[in-house]
């Protein structure tokens, strides 16, 4: 059996002022049936932009999808008329959102944004969604449902309003969710709390997740397979273990290396990676990490690497990747 | 971007290749730049819309008492609505506190009037979150950089304030031909920068740094503590280091304050407060940070906290962290822990330890 999700080649641009932003620019990666699987990168690197377009939710029309294909369940999403891509939203695929508070309502209480999904999308009765709802809101760990579900989202705190958008995710048992920096805004001990409900609601309901995310210590814990990007390209892709212990791209290895972490002593000084990110309008005609890479050969200027197979399901996007093997290139160092 | 080597500079060098006082070092002790005594910050909260009844008080910052030495940097952490931030604001004086002092050189900020704060300002600055937010865009990046020397009538005219802009666009890694650009045209890490540059400006004694890496690329993030602690390292400065993260406070601070509610929770040096917390709200802190390690990670016991912080409008009686501590008794809940020297120099507000 296939992938529950395949991208093929996606390649979504933005016309600006400036010229066009190739955002996400020939990326693929799949998502199996119940699996977590990462997307990882930095501001700008692609990785939302990947996920809305997925969604087809790309803002129209300095946005376009010019090619590639999204394929769900078999089907080519890219393909679906409007119509047919609202029944996919919310119940086959759900979202949730870094920013709770921008994307509940806030008008309404929670019990009618949740019975409403229940209601528009499984054509639920309204004593039926409403018993619903209050189960939905025990599974993301909100206890006292009768009293909760006619306040407003200004009433819960950051935390549980992001509790609820994991419940409206779930509310129609969607085959797969989009995480798009889904702890981020929240304080670390909450964090954690919200990572651990996901992977739980996951298991129990074979949901499979899609989490995007700049962090990579959330990533560590959580995921199954990580896919990393830089300018709009995947540029190495690996199990969790594979990409934390054998990086084979120096961005990557040069992301492991530059954050300080807790359970290693201190280091006397950190290692940054050098110089800015790209500028997309006017990216390098070969890899566009090269220009801060620390391992670049003369090919790197003009020649831009493909995702190569480097071991067992892990590829990576560099011509040096070989010589990136062993000790040279753990992270820890 | 390479660091440049800096032009000749009014900037006081460092004495010795070290100025940083390490602790346990021998010689006479570092001295305190900046005490915090009993530092109080309450906001009253109003009900009615014609005649406004005070219903309740939030006490963002409830006495809170540490001390900065110079050339140390002191990382004070906690999550948000801890009172970490309006404390600093209320060192910088952007806030007036409530109560209690805040002595910097010796002379309480809290009972100055603004003439006499705006000879102070000049010898403490602040490096804020949003680098994007807190530079005016109508201005170039020389402007910026230049305009904190004509306020304080520190340079003859316009000309002799951009090239001293230049001199301090160096210092900060950031080449000259970037001093007529608009804040727009920057990335965010060398915003950050213009933001140093323009902290520099004044020779401060004291830097504030309010978050000043979290709204930034993590490969980013790590260019901008090295330029920190590269320019501590240089000018002998004084770093208040606010954040969230725990691990760049690990890496950054010599001393470190945790706060919970309002309230300190623990006190120590960057050693001690890592590898030996005492109080259990610090524990559950640092079991909460993610490592970027799938093997560490599956092997690391994760106590995950319960609940959520409770309102600062109604927080809980006795210490305000036991309704989630896992070690409470119920004397936790009787009276306020006292902030205590649990060790020699570490000190911890908990009955338990």
């Amino acid at each position: 059996m296939g992938p529950l999700l395949e991208v093929r080649d996606l390649r979504t641009h933005f016309a600006t002022p400036e010229g066009v932003v190739r955002a996400v620019d020939g990326v693929s990666y799949d998502v199996r049936e119940g699996e977590i699987v990462a997307l990882v990168g930095e501001s700008g690197c692609g990785k939302s932009v990947s996920a809305l377009s997925i969604m087809r939710l790309i803002p129209r029309p300095s946005g376009r999808i010019v090619g590639g294909e999204v394929l769900f369940a078999g089907r080519d999403l890219l393909a679906l008329d409007d119509e047919q891509m609202r029944r996919v939203r919310g119940r086959e695929i759900a979202m949730v959102f870094q920013e709770p508070m921008t994307s509940l309502n806030p008008v309404l209480t929670i019990g009618r944004q949740l019975t409403e999904t229940l209601e528009v999308h499984l054509g639920m009765g309204e004593t039926d969604a409403e018993r619903r709802a209050a189960e939905l809101l025990g599974l993301v760990g909100i206890p006292d449902a009768e009293r909760r579900l006619p306040q407003y989202p200004h009433q819960f705190s950051g935390g549980m309003r992001q509790r609820i958008m994991i419940a409206m995710a779930l509310a129609c048992r969607p085959k797969l969710i989009l995480a798009d920096e889904p702890t981020t805004a929240l304080d670390v001990t909450i964090q954690a709390q919200i990572l651990e409900l996901l992977r739980d609601l996951s298991q129990r309901f074979g949901v499979a997740m899609l989490i995007i995310t700049h962090n990579l210590g959330v990533v560590a814990r959580y995921a199954d397979r990580v896919n990393v990007m830089y300018a709009g390209k995947v540029i190495e892709r690996g199990t969790a273990r594979q990409i934390y212990h054998d990086p084979r791209h120096p961005y990557t290895l040069g992301l492991l290396r530059s954050v300080p972490r807790l359970d290693l002593p201190r280091k006397a000084r950190l290692d940054p990676i050098e110089g800015q990110p790209p500028d997309l309008v006017r990216l390098p005609p070969g890899c566009p990490f090269a220009p801060r890479c620390k391992f670049a050969i003369p090919r790197c200027a003009h020649d831009l690497p493909p995702l190569m197979p480097v071991g067992d399901d892990h590829l990576s996007a560099c011509w040096v990747a070989e010589s990136l093997a062993g000790p040279v290139a753990s992270p820890a160092r | 971007m390479s660091e440049t080597p800096a032009s000749p500079t009014p900037l006081r060098e460092a004495p010795g290749p070290s100025a940083r006082p390490l602790a346990g070092v021998e010689g006479s002790p570092p001295r305190t730049i900046l005490e915090v005594r009993n530092l109080k910050k309450h906001y009253p909260v109003t009900s009615g819309v014609l005649t406004q009844r005070v219903v309740g008080v939030i006490r963002a910052v409830d006495d809170v008492s540490f001390v900065v030495r110079e050339g140390e940097t002191v990382g004070l952490v906690g999550e948000s609505g801890c009172g970490k931030t309006t404390t600093a604001r209320c060192i910088l004086q952007l806030e007036r506190p409530t109560g209690g002092e805040v002595l910097f050189e010796g002379k309480d900020l809290a009972r100055m009037d603004e003439g006499e704060l705006r000879a102070v300002r000049r010898r403490i600055q602040v490096i804020f979150q949003d680098p994007y937010g807190s530079l005016n865009p109508r201005m170039t990046v020389g402007q910026i950089v230049g305009e904190p020397l004509t306020v304080h009538g520190l340079v003859a005219d316009r000309a002799a304030a951009l090239a001293r802009a230049a001199d301090l666009l160096a210092m900060v890694g950031l080449s000259g031909n970037l001093a007529d650009r608009y804040p727009h045209e920057l990335s965010g890490g060398q915003r950050q920068r213009v933001g140093i540059a323009r902290a520099l400006a004044l020779e401060p004694r004291l830097i504030v740094c309010d978050e000043p890496v979290s709204a930034l690329d993590v490969s980013i993030q790590a260019q901008i503590i090295n330029l920190l602690e590269d320019l501590q390292e240089r000018f002998g400065l004084t770093y208040l280091f606010v954040a969230h993260d725990l691990s760049v406070v690990r890496h950054i601070s010599d001393q470190v304050v945790v706060m919970y509610l309002g309230k300190i929770m623990e006190i120590a040096d960057r050693r001690s407060l890592y590898e030996d917390p005492l109080h259990p709200y610090t524990k559950a802190l640092l079991a909460a940070v993610p490592i970027p390690d799938p093997t560490v990670e599956a092997t690391r016991e994760r106590t995950v906290l319960k609940g959520e912080v409770p309102s600062p409008l109604d927080p809980p009686p006795g210490c305000v962290f036991h309704p989630r501590c896992p070690i409470a008794i119920p004397e936790c809940s009787q009276g306020v822990p006292p902030l205590r020297e649990v060790r020699p120099g570490h000190w911890a507000a908990c009955i338990r330890v």
